[in-house]
């Protein structure tokens, strides 16, 4: 069971790359818990921390504007590569409740959602007007996703939709056990097994 | 009836319920578990008292995180240890068949599925891990799922999802001496980038397919999702069939024979229409090299590193500049003439008994060059078996390669096996991310005969130009 999703207002964190991947996101090194929780103060492990153990302060999510942000801004192609829920573990944990881009690594959008992290994929124009106006602000830049109407927006005249399947939507919406939900077919999956074991 | 492509078949024979809200509740026909993306998945069944719904269904390996030294000696690292344990704990609760390190079918779980017959075509796959897409290659349609998914599959043999898009992928023509199957695919990649099957299944197809040994279509599928696809497919044949025959988990007798007649039907029926189609000449593919820190950073070994300063957009030079700084190289160095420190032969890309074999081509009568270090981690305990029968092993050996025992290595360096910071590394693994084999190492992605040449020039080659024995 996940935390609803309806409305969410928080700081933006922007990291304008394109195809980070989820080894980036959370390095092997950390992939060794046998527990869903522990994994936020990895999160970019490798990028916010240098060899020495201190902090990177050029990365961006070091900044001081960037601090107790709660949505994500970021490039296309995001969530590529290992198919490892342990990202989104990491990203939930370290406090970001939606990602906002172009695109999403297909394994990586299902992940979200089954984790109550909203993925909110906007074209890649908008997605640049968003980088510009949270630059113009020095890093100090809000947004509201708002799942209900399907709308991101920053209150200062930014207002897009975004498109997300009703199954999944619902699913963030209500914080459903996707099993549970399943569960409620389980008599179509018996009479599927009834039907091949008879083949 | 309409004309339907392979995947499309395999996807109607299992739909158990369609969403009103969209998705798909897909029967699941296999899952195989490892050690890394399933602890939270059974911990889960656990506190909701949900029971496997088919164990039977459900097979387990260790891989990701297992050392590939001496197996005797107890497991160094305790954390890894508990993950094993943990995996361990939770076969023997759940009634999962495990092939744990003492057997000697362990191995990397996309090597062994395949290789004890588990893997057969018309199959809906599913593994906690990206690289599931490999079992494609016989015609099932096979994908890597997160962790909950994965505990959704355990609870109801089912997962849930959207239809996807499909695209062709047909290559024609005749591959050159020395040219691969990774060649092939990395060329593909390097086409459409990674994320250019973003959202489809990608059914392989044309004569140069055909053409290509179990192996070699296992390492193209493989690398689908590097293209941005879930899964990958190849439509069964008689290359298929002869595989399979005879595997321990494979049909025998008269169910061997009805099954080889059902397996017949999964091809794609002419007049079907794709979403997408590409297009790639085999004959035109030279081997290729990955220069920066995604596999669509790719080019033919005879190219040079690109200039950010010829590149099309701001976001791409940005991106080029950036991975060529990450690796250490200026722009437009000549790829061919690099000098590295590592070798990497294995990964369930390219550590199967015809990677080992070829790649031993390259290095028969000759040496590791001075100053570099050269491993290879077979796929599985079994190939490892197959190579030691064949003396690839003393090839190696003999060579100044180490030869280690299965598992995934310095494919992800989860266990000790992993680069140092500044290290070059010629890898026929499938990831060149940064950090992947190690912080601050630097992976070029290659087939095995030309990661099998760097290791002996201790440069990048193009093995084209070299004499190469055959076993
Ligand atoms: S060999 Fe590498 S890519 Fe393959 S399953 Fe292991 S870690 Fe993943």
């Amino acid at each position: 069971m996940n935390e609803p999703f309806l409305r969410h207002t928080g700081r933006v964190a922007a990291l304008p790359r394109a195809d980070v991947d989820t080894d980036q996101i959370i390095p092997k090194q950390f992939l060794k818990r046998v527990e869903r929780s522990g994994f936020g103060p990895a999160l970019f492990h490798d990028w916010r921390f240098r060899p020495d153990g201190n902090l990177n302060l050029d990365f961006e999510l070091n900044r001081p504007a960037a601090q107790g942000a709660s949505i994500l801004l970021t490039g296309a192609n995001f969530g590529c590569g290992s198919s490892r829920e342990h990202a989104v573990w990491a990203l939930r944990e370290y406090g970001f409740r939606a990602i906002v881009a172009p695109s999403f690594a297909d394994i990586f959008f299902a992940n979200c959602c089954q984790n109550g992290v909203v993925p909110a994929r906007l074209l890649e124009q908008e997605v640049a007007e968003l980088f510009r106006r949270h630059a113009a602000a020095g890093g100090d830049y809000r947004l509201t996703v708002d799942l209900e109407q399907q709308r991101v927006s920053d209150g200062l005249g930014f207002s897009t939709a975004f498109a997300l399947e009703p199954y999944r939507r619902e699913m963030l919406l209500r914080g459903l056990d996707e099993i549970g939900r399943t569960l409620l077919v389980a008599d179509r999956i018996e009479a599927y097994e009834r039907g091949r074991e008879a083949l | 009836m309409m004309p339907r492509t392979l995947f499309e078949k395999v996807w109607d024979a299992h739909v158990v319920h369609q969403f009103a809200e969209g998705p798909a509740l897909l029967y699941v026909d296999l899952q195989l578990v490892h050690e890394v993306t399933s602890p939270q998945a059974f911990e889960g069944l656990r506190q909701a008292g949900r029971r496997v719904r088919r164990p039977d269904l459900t097979v387990a390996t260790v891989d990701h995180n297992v050392p590939t030294g001496d197996r005797a000696s107890p497991i160094a690292d305790p954390v890894a240890a508990r993950q094993l344990d943990a995996l361990a704990g939770n076969a023997r609760e759940f009634g999962i068949e495990l092939f744990d390190l003492r057997s000697p079918q362990q191995g990397i779980v996309h090597v062994i599925g395949p290789e004890l017959g588990l893997t057969q075509p018309g199959m809906v796959i599913v593994c906690g891990d990206s690289h599931t897409a490999t079992h494609g290659a016989f015609g099932a349609l096979a994908l890597g799922i997160g962790t909950s998914e994965v505990e959704h599959v355990l609870a109801t043999q089912c997962l849930v999802w959207s239809k996807p898009r499909t695209m062709e992928a047909r290559v024609t023509g005749r591959l050159a001496r020395g040219v691969t199957a990774k060649d092939l695919i990395l060329a593909l990649i390097g086409r459409i980038g990674t994320a250019g099957a973003a959202g489809h299944v990608i059914e392989y197809a044309g004569d140069a397919i055909r053409a290509l040994s179990m192996e070699a279509r296992m390492t193209v599928c493989n690398m689908s999702i590097e293209a941005g696809a879930r899964a990958g497919m190849i439509a069964p044949d008689e290359t298929t069939f002869a595989y399979l025959a005879g595997r321990p988990r494979a049909p025998r007798g008269a169910a061997w024979a009805r099954a080889v007649e059902r397996w017949r039907q999964l091809r794609t029926d002419s007049g079907a229409t794709y979403d997408r189609r590409v297009e790639l000449d085999a004959a035109a593919v030279a081997p290729h090299v990955t220069w920066g820190t995604t596999p669509g950073m790719v080019a033919a070994v005879t190219d040079r590193v690109p200039d950010p300063a010829d590149c099309a957009s701001e976001a791409e030079r940005q991106a080029v500049a950036r991975a060529l700084e990450y690796m250490g190289l200026a722009p437009g160095t000549p790829l061919a003439g690099l000098p590295i420190d590592r070798v990497f032969l294995g990964s369930c890309t390219n550590a199967r008994i015809e990677d080992l074999r070829a790649a031993a081509g390259a290095v028969r009568g000759r040496r590791v060059a001075a100053g570099v270090r050269a491993m290879v981690v077979p796929g599985s305990q079994q190939v490892k078996a197959q190579a030691e029968r064949e003396g690839l092993d003393r090839v190696f050996r003999e060579a100044g390669f180490e030869w280690r025992n299965a598992g995934c290595s310095m494919c992800l360096g989860m266990n000790a096996d992993v680069l140092q910071s500044g290290e070059r590394c010629a890898s026929t693994s499938n990831r060149n991310f940064e950090g992947r084999q190690g912080r601050g190492g630097r992976t070029h992605l290659m087939s095995p005969p030309m990661a099998a040449a760097a290791a002996v020039a201790g440069r990048l080659v193009d093995v084209r130009d070299w004499e190469l024995a055959t076993l």
